[in-house]
């Protein structure tokens, strides 16, 4: 036994260099166990035991096992396992005893590994409300454990607590391995993706729930179905055979299988890569991702995208029109927020309210004083809770040339539903052209009234004129009606006088008052031939006159020309007889005439009284004939004393005879061929002479069978 | 109208120039009428309503009352319609015998006239005017 002691105090007596070492062991364990061994081997080297066992508890199995262990095998301390509910075990005791622990009988402890020897216990970690990381077992104990065994206890723990304990490996390894397996099974069937591990060629070896459904079918499925699970292997051969090959980005690709179940399409992506194990050889893991659901997804977020593209669009469209509307207005259009500054305006208004980069100061201050104007009209507005709109005129200018621009301004709040103010929209409306336009129509009235004025005094003029002329015309007519009225009143005044006279001369001369004297007989018929002179002077002379006057109207009668003929000569039968001069008529086929009968009588009347008036001897030969169509001529011929031709125009002329002396040997008035003159235009005929001195005279007149008026 | 002397018809002479009126009664009278004179129209009326002439002898310009008034009333009245007028008018103008046919004047004559012309239309119109009043006489 001394001998022992002295080993054993040579062992405890341990070196500084040792315990360093093992610190740094320590340090450099990768795990508990690990850690636990090399803390057991130094206690044997150095402490003087002769086993050292770590036995750590394991909560889940609810033993106490051992993890490492020197001088044993790891068979025999693996062997150790003592529930941790067998509360009157006393290692269980130990585990929560503070300090260390000598046992006397290896026995008690059921410690087969020790033998019957006895054994320390001392507490690794724990302390306080800590418990126990485990507890470091030595056989044979060491008496009052020297300090070595403590710090080395001490050691170990501080490294446990940063080092986790491995789970129990006193556990079968196999009975481990199956519960690794299954964990891990069980890990990989709750994937909700199908996952696979497969050959190279795509058979598979392992497959989880989910893969199984997809690629396996059992005996007992229906025709369909088979179909479905053999068309899945097939795609899924393609999508790894094209994989290794290499085509489309490494590693992941889409694949599109058939649900077995429901028949529906199932789109997956296919993520594989390939695996080598030493004993298995090169295999392939898959794990299929359903993107069904997200394929779905991805298509309606880019018909939503592109629906949204496409409102986008529209809006942006709309927008510009909209901008496209309110710069074509040509009026500007501006829109101010609720503190009254200006969001908005259109290029007109951008004309009136923003200057160009480098203009003149004149346009700066102008841009200024415009923009004061509109603030204080937009306040204006805003000022006032309940008017919506304000109208006003303002006073601007044109910033680039100086224009005043007179407009008139009209103002509206914009409100929300609720009735909040969201903004104020502004039109300005040029009033220029307006004023202008006024002004122009101002203008136009006054020259409209002048004119009206001018017109109306033109009218009264008119009428003054008009009134004039007819007071004229009536004057006109007046006077031709005094002028019908004095012929009237002169062929009465006239006529009366001879009347008497010629009556009481013939009624003397035919012996009604008394026989007669020779000579008084003589006297009375010259006064009876002086009036009828007279007589006849007068009628030419009212003839005249009545011609002239345009007194003597045209009565177009239709008569035979040699009955007319045939009256006149009747009617100057006593003159004729007086003569004694023989009148011959030579009238030929004359139609029926159509004019004045009293003018061709009145015509033919004067040339016969002339005849007979200027031939003292021989005849007198009226002929009548027709000439063409339409034309009839009718000539006297005599065979009197003849004109000189020096004087047939004279003869035609108002009192013209050859002899212009008074004293008239042939009678006449001088008249008479005048009268004719005027007689036959009237009838629209000619009359013509053909005349030798001593040799007689032929009158022609020629006219139109039918007077046209 | 019945005359009172067969051989010898009266004549209203009417006329306002007395030379002319003279001279044609003292040339009636010669020619074996009876003779009675007017100097205007009113005073024709009231003396043809009187005596009842066979013949008014009417110049037509007269003053007053002239020929064509004279007529006209004389036509109108029923005791006096029957009365041939003869009416004398200096106007040469055409209008003036239509107006005063238009009266009622049964011959116009334009001035001047000379009396035995004269004579002789009167003696023609006489000779109708007896002839209707036979008739006349016959019938009622």
């Amino acid at each position: 036994m001394a001998r022992e002691s002295v080993a054993v105090a040579a062992r405890a007596a341990v070196s500084a260099e040792a315990k360093l070492a093992l610190l740094e062991d320590l340090q450099r364990c990768p795990d508990a166990a690990a850690a636990a061994q090399r803390a057991a081997e130094w206690l044997v080297a150095h402490s003087g035991a002769e086993r050292s066992i770590f036995a750590a508890p394991d909560h889940v199995r609810g033993a106490l096992g051992g993890i490492a262990g020197a001088g044993v095998s790891p068979r025999q301390y693996k062997k150790l396992s003592i529930p941790l509910d067998e509360a009157g075990h006393p290692l269980v005791i130990a585990l929560t005893n503070g300090s260390s622990i000598s046992f006397h009988s290896a026995r008690d402890a059921r410690l087969p590994m020790f033998g019957d020897g006895p054994f320390t216990s001392v507490k690794v970690g724990g302390g306080g409300e800590e418990p126990a990381l485990g507890l470091l077992l030595i056989s044979p104990p060491i008496d009052a454990a020297p300090a070595s065994v403590k710090w080395v206890a001490d050691a170990l723990g501080r490294c446990l607590t940063r080092v986790a304990l491995p789970v129990a490996g006193f556990e079968d390894d196999d009975q481990r391995l199956r519960r690794e397996h299954a964990l891990l099974f069980s890990i990989i069937n709750a994937a909700t993706d199908p996952i696979l591990f497969t050959n190279m060629e795509g058979q598979p070896i392992i497959a989880n729930a989910r893969a199984e459904m997809l690629f396996t079918a059992p005996d007992d499925v229906s025709e369909g179905r088979r179909r479905a699970v053999q068309l899945n292997n097939m795609f899924f051969s393609a999508a790894l055979s094209r994989a290794a090959l290499g085509e489309g980005e490494a590693g992941r690709r889409e694949l599109l299988l058939v649900d077995p179940t429901e028949g529906s399409d199932l789109l997956f992506e296919l993520l594989s890569t390939a695996v080598s194990d030493p004993r298995e050889g090169t295999g392939v893991v898959s794990i299929l991702r359903n993107i069904t659901d997200l394929r779905q997804a991805t298509r309606q977020i880019d018909e939503n995208f592109a629906r949204l593209r496409a409102a986008e669009g529209e809006i942006r469209a709309e927008r510009d029109r909209l901008n496209l509307l309110i710069d074509s207005v040509a009026d500007p259009i501006i829109v101010t927020d609720q503190e009254g500054e200006i969001s908005l305006m259109n290029n007109p208004a951008e004309r009136l309210f923003t200057t160009a980069a480098g203009s003149g100061e004149d346009a700066q201050r102008i841009v200024r004083a415009n923009d004061a104007h509109f603030t204080s009209f937009v306040s204006g507005l805003l000022s006032t809770g309940w008017e919506i709109t304000r109208r006003g005129e303002i006073a601007l200018m044109d910033p680039s040339t100086g224009r005043q621009v007179p407009v008139e301004a009209l103002a509206a709040k914009m409100l929300s539903d609720i009735g909040e103010l969201t903004a104020i929209v502004t039109i300005l409306h040029d009033r220029t052209e307006a004023i202008e336009r006024t002004q122009l129509y101002e203008q136009l009235k006054t020259a409209s009234e002048e004119l009206e004025g001018r017109v109306r005094a033109a009218t009264a003029e008119l009428a003054n004129q008009n009134e004039l002329l007819r007071r004229q015309a009536l004057e006109l007519e007046q006077a031709s009606a005094a002028k019908s009225q004095f012929l009237a009143n002169m062929s009465h005044e006239l006529r009366t006088p001879l009347n008497a006279i010629l009556g009481y001369a013939a009624m003397t001369l035919q012996g009604v008052s008394g026989e007669l004297l020779a000579p008084q007989r003589r006297n009375l018929s010259r006064i009876d031939a002086n009036a009828r002179h007279l007589l006849t002077l007068i009628n030419e002379i009212l003839d005249i006159t009545r011609i002239e006057a345009g007194r003597m109207p045209i009565q177009v009668v239709a008569f035979n020309l040699a009955d007319l003929v045939r009256e006149v000569t009747t009617e100057l039968e006593p003159i004729v007889a007086k003569s004694r001069l023989e009148v011959i008529c030579r009238l030929g086929d004359v139609p029926i005439m159509r004019t004045d009968r009293q003018k061709v009588k009145q015509i033919l009347v004067n040339l016969l009284s002339n005849a007979l008036k200027f031939t003292p001897k021989g005849n007198i030969t009226i002929k009548g004939q027709l000439q063409g169509k339409s034309t009839v001529m009718i000539t006297v011929a005599d065979t009197g004393i003849g004109i000189p031709k020096a004087d047939q125009i004279k003869i035609f002329e108002d009192f013209r005879q050859v002899d212009s002396t008074p004293r008239r040997a042939y009678g006449g008035t001088g008249l008479g061929l005048s009268i004719c003159r005027r007689l036959t235009t009237m009838l629209r005929g000619t009359l013509k002479l053909e005349s030798r001195l001593g040799h007689g005279s032929t009158f022609t007149v020629t006219l139109p069978t039918t007077l046209k008026k | 109208m019945v005359t009172k002397n067969k051989n010898e018809p009266l004549v209203l002479v009417v006329d306002d120039f007395a030379d002319a009126r003279e001279m044609y009664g003292e040339y009636l009278k010669f020619c074996g009428f009876r003779v009675a004179e007017a100097q205007n129209g009113v005073e024709a009326i009231d003396k043809a309503k009187r005596l009842k002439p066979d013949l008014i002898l009417m110049d037509l310009s007269m003053p007053v009352v002239d020929g064509w008034e004279a007529t006209r009333r004389l036509k109108a009245d029923s005791t006096t319609r029957d009365i041939p007028v003869v009416a004398l008018t200096g106007h040469a103008m055409a209008g003036h015998s239509e107006s005063a046919k238009s009266a009622g004047c049964d011959l116009v004559i334009t001035k001047p006239c000379l009396p035995h012309d004269l004579i002789k239309e009167i003696k023609k119109v006489i000779g109708a005017g007896a002839q209707a009043a036979a008739k006349k006489r016959t019938s009622a």
